[in-house]
């Protein structure tokens, strides 16, 4: 039998999660013998049925994720609403958070991009504040903001904030000499130059920042909903570890992860959109 | 003197890294361009050749010295000389088209969409790309590049033509092809251009004065080789003139030997003496400075009268 690599490789993955489910399935056996007085227990306890050594099986998963994802918009109140409306709730927080950050890493990448004054001028500021992590912002933004809410965002704003400011920077800083000289010689205006020549030229570069500003967006959203609680897929984790239901925790972790992947598609497609060949 | 284009006493000095400035890479460079004339530049690596090209673009700043084009200086880039550069440097975002389309909005912005693509049709099919308007860059060989390179720069219908070894990186045979091709277009359109070039054929066949560099640093115009061939001239039947032999030994004698001879003598008369080594009377290359243009013109009366 033949078959392609992408075929195989499909294969794989698919005894890999075979496997991978295969030993959840034994790891979360109902303990055997010791049962009869346990059970009695159990019932007593008022979960007969139910399992209690913590992980969830893997029919009581298929069962939660079925409950998702057939009513993911259910409002039952302040803190039991649909996933659905929890992950609408931390994209809409990535989204703002994300385009305020483009709005001002974009056009001040461009200015440092182009001045190499600028460039080492704010050099200092760049590299310390870099490697701050988002949510040792929190206190202040709380304290500036005083809404937990804006707060979060302002948090996601400065997380992706600098991956698109230095690769906008540097795209621009190295568009090749001659494409300028080009737009010198055809006495290009400046506006012109920075969209027709600047832009599409540092375009992918500019691409792989937003990409990696998403990335880490996406991060950070989890992390910064868990501190501020009160609405997204950060707080629904951890709200469900307090309930104790492991089960609604690892469908809200597989939920971020997929959503995660889907950005990141998205922004791949995007770079590949303005990525030219030279 | 009144030439179209009047170079005067160019020299460029770059500053050391600690500040102090060092040996010029060129220094007294002067020389001039008739309307229609297309003059070469050769010379090795190192003498200057390029910044020279730079400076008459206004892309970059001489030292000292001053490049008068139709009685105006020239202070920057503009779009009354067309610059054909080393490496192309089309945009690999845009197609064919879109590449020369750039360059012709930016030297008539008020044009219609209609005219602008007529234009750029027409200096498409004058270097033979018809076909190729919708291809980007990556999908072009390396001749076919460098043909929309000219097709941009000839395309603003520019006072002056500058080429930047424009077909340094081809093959011999599509190199071949493509000088014939900017012959049949310059000679067509009667375009000034200036030309660098490492190869002695192309400056032979393209050229109607040859301009020998010395080597830098401190490298002057040592001769301006006037090309006593005519001017209809063709890759095919070049080789057949015996012109062609005085004249190409006489640049290649140059570059091998002269070239080096000449840095030496530092401070050695500054003037550039013009020799026409394709005529026979004046093949001998150690000839008397001031004699040479003299003897040149009538020789070359003479060789006029005899074809």
């Amino acid at each position: 039998m033949k078959l392609s690599l992408p075929a195989k490789a499909a294969l794989l993955t698919a005894v890999l999660l075979g496997i991978f489910l295969f030993v959840w399935y034994l790891a979360t056996l109902p303990a055997g013998t010791a049962s009869a007085a346990n059970d009695e227990y159990a019932a007593l306890m008022g979960n007969s049925s139910r399992k209690t050594t913590g992980l969830p099986t893997l029919a009581q998963m298929g069962e939660v994720a079925w409950q998702h994802v057939t009513d993911p918009f259910y409002d039952n109140g302040p803190n039991d609403k649909g996933i659905g409306i929890q992950l609408a709730y931390s994209l809409a927080r990535v989204l703002a958070g994300f385009s305020l950050a483009a709005l001002v890493a974009i056009p001040l990448g461009f200015l440092i991009g182009m001045s190499p004054l600028l460039y080492r001028a704010l050099d200092p500021f760049i590299q310390v504040l870099k490697p701050i992590s988002p949510l040792a912002w929190m206190p202040l933004a709380l304290y500036t903001i005083k809404d937990s809410a804006t707060s979060s965002i302002f948090v996601i704003f400065i997380c992706s904030l600098w991956p698109m400011l230095i690769n906008t920077a540097f795209g621009v800083a190295s568009v090749r000499r001659d494409w300028l000289n080009v737009a010198r010689t055809l006495e290009v205006s400046p506006l012109r130059k920075a969209f027709r020549v600047i832009l599409p030229a540092a375009a992918p570069t500019i691409m792989t920042g937003m990409r990696i500003s998403m990335g880490i967006a996406w991060l950070v959203i989890v992390a910064a909903e868990m501190l501020v609680g009160g609405l997204g897929i950060g707080y629904f984790v951890w709200n469900e570890w307090n309930n104790l239901s492991l089960a609604n925790v690892i469908f809200a972790i597989l939920v971020i992860g997929f959503t995660g992947m889907l950005l990141d598609i998205i922004f791949g497609r995007l770079q590949k959109l303005v990525t030219y060949q030279d | 003197m009144g030439a179209f284009l009047e170079v005067k006493h160019l020299a460029k000095v770059y500053p050391d890294p600690g500040g102090a400035a060092c040996e010029p890479v060129f220094e007294d460079v002067s020389f001039g361009l008739e309307q229609g004339e297309f003059v070469c530049i050769v010379g090795h690596s190192g003498c200057g050749k390029t910044t020279i090209l730079n400076v008459l673009a206004g892309l970059e700043k001489a030292s000292t010295g001053t490049v008068i084009m139709d009685g105006r200086e020239v202070a920057g880039p503009s779009l009354e000389r067309g610059v054909v550069f080393q490496g192309h440097a089309l945009m690999p975002w845009l197609t064919v088209r879109e590449n020369i389309a750039f360059a012709v909005r930016s030297r008539w912005p008020g044009r219609s969409r209609a005219q602008i693509f007529e234009h750029v049709q027409r200096f498409i099919d004058l270097v033979g790309l018809t076909g190729a308007e919708h291809k980007k860059p990556s999908a072009l060989s390396g001749g076919m590049k460098q043909r929309v390179g000219i097709a941009r720069a000839f395309s603003i219908e520019p006072k002056m033509l500058l080429l930047d070894e424009p077909f340094g990186a081809l093959d011999a045979l599509t190199r071949g092809t493509i000088q014939d091709e900017l012959l049949r277009i310059v000679q067509a359109t009667r375009q000034t251009v200036f030309m660098i070039t490492h190869d002695v054929d192309e400056a032979i066949l393209l050229g109607d004065k040859i301009l020998l560099m010395s080597n830098g640093p401190r490298a002057r115009i040592a001769e301006i080789v006037v090309n006593t061939l005519p001017r209809n001239r063709t890759r095919h039947t070049l080789h057949h003139d015996p012109q062609y032999y005085r004249i190409r030994n006489h640049l290649v004698d140059f570059l091998v030997e002269r070239s080096r001879r000449i840095q030496a003598e530092v401070g050695a008369a500054a003037a550039p003496r013009a020799v026409s080594p394709g005529l026979a009377t004046d093949a001998a290359p150690a000839r008397d400075v001031d004699a040479a243009p003299a003897q040149s013109s009538v020789a070359h009366a003479l060789d006029l009268i005899k074809s």
